[in-house]
């Protein structure tokens, strides 16, 4: 059983083909990485595996249950009693964080947990302090997240994420935002969980994550994977001449 | 003398009257047609675009009058001299909610759609979203310009003058008149002051308790 299954995945942005055609499947504890040029459609995919967009056309299952079946080539989500339920399947870790700025971290951490999971303040609060633990964040449980450094920020967002027990973590650019030295402490976190063995979907330029820390390449290229791999064989014997090409560019040579 | 003053507090006792109850409905009154005049529906937020732009272009004098002689004029309906008060918090209420609704609604159009975002894949439904995610950020936005609304209100009330409604400024116009004396004009305008600077004072504290996140 996969945790995520997209198929035939079409979708367009007033009659800009941005997806042509994805299929995707992810297993219990693999670690997908995603890369591709710019406005190659990456994000979009997320986007629409998230729910955030809504496919033209193609099927979209979480753990066997489906959000979106295909009738007539055109999408057709399930209800919305039932996407709710779906959204517990995933978390979404944003480039830009999207924190709430007027909830402490801790409240952050929480607020979900509690209000829309229904668990008690108090284990709540207890597992949120264990998360901030791992992420080296123990101390900045009373902050507000305009007090902390973007790399800090990010990695509160990753536990807000993780606070909500998804199976499924979704990452767009989680490092872009920030600075060299900030980037490291992020994707050190996010290798921490996949040896835990959380099933991660990764849209990354870090090519060095992509490589060390994933069990899989997906090489996106004008809306369609064009290749995917083990990440040795993406980046030493690279098939397709777009993903050559793409290689050759971010990795300078 | 000494009536004179009486005569003036008991003024200033309707003008704060007139403030505190036109706050009271406006400002909720406000968010409910903020909503609305972004609603998906054409014919609601049309109807509300129209309502605001009324209330922002024509005098708020003209609308004290429209409100307390309209049913008499249009449906032949006698409210009699009781309805004088209600008609003035009636005008001031949906003048003031009318531009309440329009900082609002900037406030609402300004927050980051990551917030929405965000909210949504956590699970918060639309309700949830709105009334913990975006309404206590929107809130910090607009004090501001809903600050300088809160202090025009204070100088507006003197407009209830228009209905004869015996607020500070009406009974300071009646005194100078009769006694010949500056001296209610001076007392009015102290007061006016004094009034604006509390106000000010507790908005700025309003704002201040606020900052604790940017
Ligand atoms: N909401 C939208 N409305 C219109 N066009 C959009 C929208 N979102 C994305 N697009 C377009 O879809 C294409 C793919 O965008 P997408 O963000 O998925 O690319 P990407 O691979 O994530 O790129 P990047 O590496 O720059 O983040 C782009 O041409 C973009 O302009
Ligand atoms: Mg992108």
């Amino acid at each position: 059983m996969y945790i995520l299954e997209i198929d035939n995945l079409y979708k367009q942005f007033g009659g800009n083909p941005v997806l042509r055609g994805v299929s995707l499947r992810i297993a219990e504890g693999e670690v997908v990485s995603l890369i591709g040029p710019s406005g190659s459609g990456k994000s979009t995919l997320l986007r629409c595996a998230a729910l955030l967009e809504t496919m033209d056309r193609g099927t979209l299952r979480f753990s066997g249950r489906t959000a979106a079946a295909e009738r007539d080539s055109r999408s057709v989500y399930a209800p919305r009693q039932q996407l709710h339920q779906l959204r517990r399947n995933f978390g979404l870790v944003f480039q830009s964080f999207n924190l709430f700025p007027h909830y402490t971290v801790l409240r952050n951490l929480t607020d979900a947990p509690v209000r829309v999971a229904g668990r008690s303040r108090a284990e709540a609060e207890d597992e949120a302090r264990a998360l901030l633990q791992k992420m080296g964040l123990a101390d900045k449980a009373g902050a507000y997240p305009c007090e902390l450094s973007g790399g800090q920020q990010q990695r509160v967002s990753i536990a807000r994420a993780l606070a909500m027990h998804p199976k499924i973590l979704f990452f767009d650019e989680p490092t872009s935002a920030l600075d060299p030295e900030l980037t490291g402490e992020v994707l050190s976190v996010m290798r921490q969980l996949a040896d835990d063995g959380m099933t991660m979907l990764v849209v990354t330029h870090e090519m060095s994550f992509a490589r060390d820390a994933s069990d899989r390449t997906l090489f996106m290229a004008d809306g369609v994977i064009a290749e995917e791999g083990a990440p040795e064989q993406i980046f030493s014997q690279p098939q397709n001449p777009r993903t050559r090409q793409f290689l050759s560019g971010v990795l300078g040579r | 003398m000494q009536s004179m003053l009486l005569q003036l507090a008991e003024g200033m006792a309707t003008s704060v009257a007139i403030f505190v109850l036109t706050l009271l409905f406006s400002l909720p009154l406000g968010m409910l047609v903020a909503l609305a005049r972004m609603s998906k529906s054409r014919l609601l937020s049309g109807l509300m675009r129209i309502y605001i732009s009324i209330m922002r272009g024509t005098p708020l004098m003209l609308q004290l009058l429209v409100v307390f002689f309209g049913p008499y004029y249009l449906l032949r309906v006698n409210l009699g001299s009781g309805y004088r008060f209600p008609a003035v918090i009636l005008a001031f209420v949906i003048n003031y909610a009318a531009y309440f609704a329009e900082s609002y609604r900037g406030g609402i159009a300004s927050m980051p759609r990551g917030q929405y975002e965000a909210a949504q894949v956590l699970g918060y439904s639309r309700a949830q979203t709105f009334a913990h995610i975006i309404l206590p950020q929107v809130v910090k936005r607009v004090l501001p310009s809903v600050t300088n609304e809160v202090i025009t209100l204070v100088k507006d009330t003197s407009l209830a003058f228009v209905l004869s409604v015996t607020e500070m400024f009406t009974i300071a116009k009646a005194i100078a008149a009769a006694e010949k004396t500056m001296i209610p004009y001076l007392a009015a305008g102290i007061f006016y002051y004094v009034f604006n600077f509390v106000v000010a004072m507790l908005m700025e504290r309003l704002e201040h308790r606020l900052n604790y996140y940017r």
